[in-house]
Formats: C-alpha cells, sequence, structure tokens
C-alpha cells in the first residue's frame, strides 16, 4: 500500500519533472512530438491501404520496419552490458552510464515492439499472439521466442531501475541483494535477446545469406560497438545539458568496451567477405549483389559502402589511445560507427537475404515515404520515451525529485 | 499466345473471349455447363453467364471480396445489426486446426451469410475434413509442357486470387535448351508465343512439403498441414507477420499487400474454408491443391486445364493411382531436395 503510494506520488513529481524545463528542452520534445504525429498520420494510411503503402514486395517482404527492429534489439541488449560492471563489480565509474543504458534499453524495446508491429499485416488481430486466449507457437516459431525474451527484458529493464529509483526517491539505499539477482538475470537475458533475434533469420534455410553460423556471434559483437557508441554520444549529450556529471573516465571506460567489441565485429565481417568470395558458392550471390551489384542492380552499393568505411576507419581510429582520449573525435566516431552499424545489421542484412528471390529474381526494394515516415515517427517515439525516461532518473539521482513524507 | 501486349500473367480475360476458351483450360459453353453442377443451387437463379460477366471486369470492384469496412456503413436495420453481430463473432472466432465441427459450421454459415448480406448472392463453402488413407501427391512432366499458362489461369479463376495485383500461385519457368535447370537464366515473365524454339518450361507452386519449413515458423499456428498432406492457411487467423514467406525456399506463397478484389461476377462461389473463399488484406494465401475440388475426388483446376498432360495429381496412399504408377516408373526428381524440406512434389521426363 504504502509502495502505491510512493509510486504515485513519484508519477505525479516525475510528470511536473518532465513538463518543465529549459527552452532547448521545450523545443526538442515539441520537435518530437511533431515527428511522431506525423508518423502517425502515415501510419493510418498504411492501415487504410495496407501494407501495399509500404515498398515491400513478394520479393522482398521484410524491408525497413524489420532492418530497424533487428539493429534496435541490439541497442537494447547492448545497453544493459554496463549494467553488470557497475552494480556488480562495484566499478564505481559505470554508475551513472547505468541508468542512463537501461533508460536506452526501455526505449530501444519499445521501439522494437513499434517496428514489428507496423510491420504486421494484420495489427488488429495480434491477439492471437497472446497464450492461452491465441494460440502461441511455442517453442516451434523462433519468433514467439522473441516475443518471449522481448517482453520479459523489458519487464526486466523497467522494474530493476524503477526499484532502484523508488529507494533513492524516498532517500533509501536500494537493497543489493533484491536487484542484483536481476541484474544478472538481465545481462543473460541481453545475450539471449540478441542470439533469439539472430536465430529468427539464421534459421532459415530459404535463406542462404542468413542461413550462416556467424550470425548470432556477429549480432552481439557489432551490437556491443553500436549500443555503447549511442551511451557515449547520450552521455556527452547529457553532460552538456543537465547538471548530471558524467566523469571523463566513465565514458573513455566505455570506450574501451566500443573499441574492443568494433576490433571483433571487423574480423568477423573479414571472416565473412573471405567465405563468400575466395570461393563463391551458389549461396554466395546475395552477398555479390550487396557488395557488387547484379544485372546492373545497384541500389545497396552506396550503403553499404559507407558503412564498410565507415566502420573500417572508426574501429582503426579508435584502437589508437591517443586518438580515442580525445572526446571531442571519439564522439564523432561514436556516431560514424553507430551509422556503419545501423546500416550494416538493418537493411544490409535484411535485404540482401531475399536477393536474389528462391529462383533466382532479383527484384530490388526501395522504402515508400509513407514507409520512411512512420519509421522516422517510431524513432521520435523512442527518443521521447528515453528523454523522459533519463530526465526523471536523473533528477531523482540529483536528489532534485525527493518524496515528501507529510503527504501520507 | 497473347496478341495484345499484355504481360502473360495479367489475367487477360479479354484473351478469353477471342479464343473462346476460359481459364479452365475447356471452352466455354462446357465451363459455363459446369459451373451449376459445382455450385449452390441458387447459383443457377443468378441470370448471369460467365462471358457476360467478362464484359463487367470493372463493374463489380466496389463490392470486392473481403471488404470489411462494408459493415461500418451508416445504414441502419435489422441487416446492418446482423452484419456488425457477424463481424464481431468473426473477430473473436478461434483458429479454425483447433475448431470444434459445430464451430466450423457456424463460422462457415457466418461467412456465407455475410457474404449474402453484402452482395445479396449465395456461396456454397464446405468445412470438410481430410479422408482417411488419403495423401495428395503431384507430378509435373518437363518434356510435356509447352508453357501455354493455361493452368495460371485456370488457378486465378478457381482460387478468387485478387485481380488487381494479378496475384498467381503458379509460375512457369522458360529454359533454354543445353543450360539445364538453371532458374538464375530462367525466364517467368514471358510474353510471347510458346513453345518457343529452343527453350523448355517447367512450373514451379507451393509443393506441400511434408517437412514444411513454413509452418514451424509461423507465430500463431495460423498455417499447418492437413492430414491429408495439404499445407493451408487459416485466413482469419493470419497476423501477416509473413515470417513463413521468409522461410518458402520455393516461392510458395503470397501476401495480400492491398484489399484483394475479385469481381462479383467472377468469384467463383463452390469454395472451402482452407481453400478459396474471399482473403482479406493483409493475410497470406497460397496453393492449397484446390481442397474444395480436390476433397470432393476431382483433380485441381491447374492439372484440368493443362492441355497437354504435364501435370498429374493422385493420392499417394493408392497403390493403383497415376502418382504411384509415375513414381514407380520414372526417373523422378524434386527441387532443392538438399534443404530436408521433402515436398510431395516430383519432376520427371519422358
Amino acid at each position: 500500500m504504502k509502495t502505491l503510494k510512493v509510486f504515485s506520488s513519484l508519477v505525479k513529481d516525475a510528470f511536473l519533472e518532465v513538463t518543465h524545463g529549459s527552452k532547448v528542452y521545450h523545443i526538442w520534445m515539441a520537435v518530437l512530438s511533431f515527428i511522431m504525429l506525423f508518423g502517425m498520420y502515415n501510419y493510418s494510411i498504411q492501415l487504410e491501404e495496407g501494407l501495399s503503402a509500404t515498398g515491400m514486395t513478394d520479393r522482398v517482404s521484410w524491408g525497413l520496419y524489420i532492418s530497424n527492429f533487428t539493429f534496435l534489439v541490439g541497442v537494447a541488449a547492448a545497453a544493459v552490458m554496463l549494467v553488470l560492471p557497475a552494480y556488480v563489480l562495484k566499478n564505481i565509474d559505470f554508475k551513472q552510464a547505468v541508468l542512463i543504458g537501461e533508460g536506452l534499453a526501455v526505449a530501444a524495446l519499445f521501439m522494437c515492439l513499434a517496428f514489428v508491429i507496423a510491420d504486421m499485416g494484420g495489427p488488429a488481430r495480434l491477439w492471437h499472439m497472446i497464450p492461452v486466449i491465441g494460440v502461441f507457437n511455442f517453442p516451434n516459431s523462433m519468433l514467439t521466442w522473441d516475443v518471449l525474451v522481448l517482453n520479459g527484458y523489458l519487464f526486466i529493464n523497467i522494474t530493476i531501475p524503477l526499484y532502484i529509483l523508488i529507494k533513492r526517491y524516498q532517500g533509501k539505499v536500494p537493497n543489493p541483494k533484491v536487484y542484483i539477482p536481476g541484474v544478472f538475470l538481465s545481462v543473460f537475458w541481453a545475450v539471449g535477446i540478441h542470439m533469439v533475434t539472430a536465430f529468427l533469420y539464421q534459421g532459415l534455410q530459404a535463406r542462404p545469406f542468413w542461413n550462416n553460423a556467424l550470425l548470432g556471434p556477429r549480432f552481439l559483437a557489432s551490437a556491443f560497438a553500436a549500443g555503447p557508441a549511442l551511451i557515449i554520444i547520450v552521455l556527452a549529450i547529457i553532460r552538456k545539458f543537465t547538471s548530471f556529471q558524467v566523469p571523463d573516465k566513465t565514458i573513455k571506460k566505455i570506450s574501451m568496451i566500443v573499441t574492443v567489441a568494433a576490433q571483433i565485429n571487423l574480423i568477423m565481417l573479414i571472416s565473412e567477405l573471405f567465405k563468400e568470395f575466395y570461393a563463391p558458392t551458389h549461396h554466395s550471390i546475395s552477398a555479390v549483389y550487396l557488395f557488387f551489384g547484379l544485372d546492373g542492380k545497384t541500389a545497396l552499393l552506396p550503403w553499404i559502402w559507407t558503412s564498410i568505411s565507415l566502420n573500417v576507419v572508426a574501429t582503426v581510429a579508435l584502437t589508437f589511445h591517443k586518438v580515442r582520449s580525445n572526446l571531442k573525435i571519439l564522439y564523432v566516431l561514436c556516431g560514424m560507427l553507430f551509422v556503419a552499424i545501423w546500416i550494416e545489421k538493418g537493411f544490409g542484412l535484411i535485404v540482401p537475404g531475399f536477393i536474389p528471390g528462391p529462383w533466382g529474381k532479383i527484384a530490388e526494394y526501395t522504402p515508400s515515404l509513407v514507409e520512411i515516415s512512420v519509421t522516422l515517427g517510431i524513432w521520435a517515439m523512442g527518443a521521447f520515451i528515453f528523454t523522459v525516461l533519463a530526465k526523471t532518473g536523473i533528477a531523482v539521482e540529483l536528489g532534485q525529485l525527493v518524496y515528501k513524507k507529510q503527504k501520507e | 499466345m497473347s496478341e495484345d501486349n499484355k504481360k502473360w500473367y495479367s489475367l487477360n480475360l479479354g484473351r478469353s473471349k477471342k479464343t473462346e476458351s476460359c481459364g479452365c483450360g475447356k471452352t466455354s459453353e462446357s465451363c459455363e455447363s459446369e459451373k451449376p453442377k459445382d455450385g449452390y443451387d441458387q447459383i443457377m437463379d443468378v441470370p448471369m453467364s460467365r462471358r457476360s460477366a467478362f464484359k463487367k471486369i470493372t463493374a463489380g470492384l466496389a463490392i470486392g471480396a473481403g471488404a470489411v469496412s462494408t459493415a461500418c456503413s451508416v445504414v441502419s436495420g435489422d441487416e446492418s445489426k446482423e452484419k456488425s453481430a457477424i463481424e464481431w463473432e468473426e473477430y473473436f472466432k478461434g483458429n479454425y486446426k483447433l475448431m470444434t465441427n459445430e464451430e466450423k459450421d457456424k463460422t462457415v454459415d457466418r461467412l456465407t451469410r455475410s457474404y449474402e448480406l453484402r452482395t445479396g448472392k449465395n456461396l456454397n463453402m464446405s468445412s470438410k475434413d481430410a479422408e482417411e488413407d488419403v495423401l495428395f501427391g503431384y507430378a509435373f512432366n518437363i518434356s510435356k509442357c509447352q508453357g501455354y499458362m493455361d493452368c495460371v489461369n485456370a488457378c486465378v479463376e478457381e482460387n478468387n486470387q485478387d485481380r488487381s495485383s494479378e496475384m498467381q500461385y503458379i509460375r512457369i519457368h522458360e529454359m533454354e535448351d543445353g543450360k539445364g535447370f538453371n532458374f538464375e537464366e530462367s525466364d517467368d515473365n514471358y510474353y510471347h508465343e510458346v513453345p518457343a524454339e529452343g527453350h523448355f518450361y517447367m512450373g514451379t507452386q507451393c509443393f506441400h512439403c511434408d517437412n514444411p519449413p513454413c509452418v514451424e515458423v509461423c507465430p500463431v499456428e495460423a498455417t499447418w498441414m492437413e492430414k491429408d498432406g495439404i499445407v493451408v492457411i487459416d485466413y482469419d487467423w493470419c497476423v501477416g507477420c509473413r515470417y513463413c514467406m521468409a522461410a518458402c525456399p520455393y516461392d510458395g506463397r503470397r501476401f495480400n499487400w492491398k484489399t484483394p478484389e475479385v469481381p462479383e461476377e467472377e468469384v467463383n462461389k463452390n469454395q472451402h474454408y482452407l481453400g478459396n473463399r474471399l482473403r482479406k488484406k493483409g493475410v497470406m494465401e497460397k496453393c492449397t491443391f484446390c481442397v474444395q475440388r480436390t476433397r470432393e475426388g476431382k483433380n485441381p483446376a491447374c492439372v484440368e486445364a493443362c492441355p497437354t498432360g504435364s501435370r498429374t495429381f493422385g493420392n499417394l496412399l493408392d497403390p493403383d493411382s497415376n502418382i504411384r504408377w509415375i513414381l514407380d516408373n520414372k526417373k523422378v526428381f524434386r527441387l532443392k531436395e538438399d534443404l530436408g524440406t521433402e515436398p510431395k512434389f516430383w519432376y520427371y521426363m519422358d
């Protein structure tokens, strides 16, 4: 009962907190709201016309939505990998990053779910997937595994920070015995969501481009590069605009993670390229399409080569301590890496899986404006959710939001 | 094959008029005489001939199939109330696979009644189960196929596929002699006279695999293999995630990217719940070996339409069936056998 009272008070205070802020903050939120509304308007067009409003076809039947979904699962997974050192290894440096990381995970998960729903032909019939009421094809369908792990992960990542925030809000110290098991669980779970998402594609014998044992590990490596890279950028912004203290040491520690993950990712990329191009088989055609184009169809070429150059430049530069220690350069490198992996793990992975089709037909995919607008809307939604969570979290951490005993 | 410059796969009904044959491969006269036999009695009362219907291709678009939104209209009265009641119950009904026979009958009644309310016409919808000791299989004679595509037309008309997006289940691949089965270089989009010199033809469609990857991946079990080996979809249970489409190595599945349109006059009213009943937007569909025909002991429309006899369909468990004779006496093979999907669709040559 008391917890409930504290919670409702926290919600009220948080609402006041997020509705007040500087001019920049208000402009930021207004812009996000506008993009979200624009995305919703476009989604209504898609609902009306069906998925024919998108660029997807019978040939390339998954596009921008599933690409972004795949990438964001990685971001969500990586964000929580910062939790382990902070809570368990008592590594103080990470503490400030953790709350941000968990907020990022929650926002990324909401975006994932939104992208999946946007991709559905019959979103109104999604209740068919709810166990007991509907039919849940578990354990056969990897998609049901994904539904389970994503929702479970969302639950863990909402409850742990909520517990900690509620304790701090009341001026108490959170009990490690309560949250440490959850932290451990969430770390294993983070690996799980990414592996399961990789298995979603990896398990399809029909698509040789995906049916590849390296896909899961590569997902992890790229996620642990892109996720923390995003966290570094976010921390830099938060440092600039709030009084939240994030020491340089923290950012530099995280940049270590980014660097190692990016290096491993690059090694795996080389291994993949070697396999596809040293002795090309029938199954290498998708890779040929992706990197060199087929029959004059070259839509992905500028994207993938942008991605690879950004990836290589950023990884090599990050490898040098001197370069990495310069925070200004680090931010740029993190941005480059993030974009590179968004392309590579997004439509650089999903679209070539469908090209060529089962009977060798090469039909390219170009997202429609409706699709792009809905995608932007969902990204804006993610940024909106994250801003709300981060602002509340930071206020509690800084002691600006405190539970007033008198209310009882 | 087509004098006017149309793509082969367009449902060119004008062509049917010119050549005096409809997609089922017969002359239109025999087609008309056959139709009332399969259909519901009421169809006979409808003053409609197939050929006159062809002329009004676009007339019926507005009352296109699966236009669920009709019920939201402002028309008040008992009928609209009944419509919304039907829609309510249809929305909350369960997966067909798990329905009792009584529930199956009820949903079939609702669907036929809903069609009657919408168009004033009656349907004959079956929910007949698989028969005992039946396992369907299919064989395709590569030596015989000449690429006429009568099978494609017959399939579209039989199975009420979307006319506006020209959806087809069957693809005929034109291959060059001397190159073997080279699908990459084959052409499944030809529009010239067939058989073309120096080419041979090969048809693909859903192979109704015995180990179907599409069924495994469906998150809601909206698709499954029936006891007689037909891989079917419950169109009302499908959520439209298209995972099955990604999982199919044979391009056997199609998605309704928009609301499918079949002019009312062209709707095949002899339907099966798992077969050719009208679909809605955002759901998968596929070849069902014409379940509405084959469970009544008939051949699929493509087999019946084929003028060359390349297509053989039958019960694999019946030792006297033609399909068994082919499997026992011909050098048969299947496509992409290395994937372990065990298609029930064999190719052979004379």
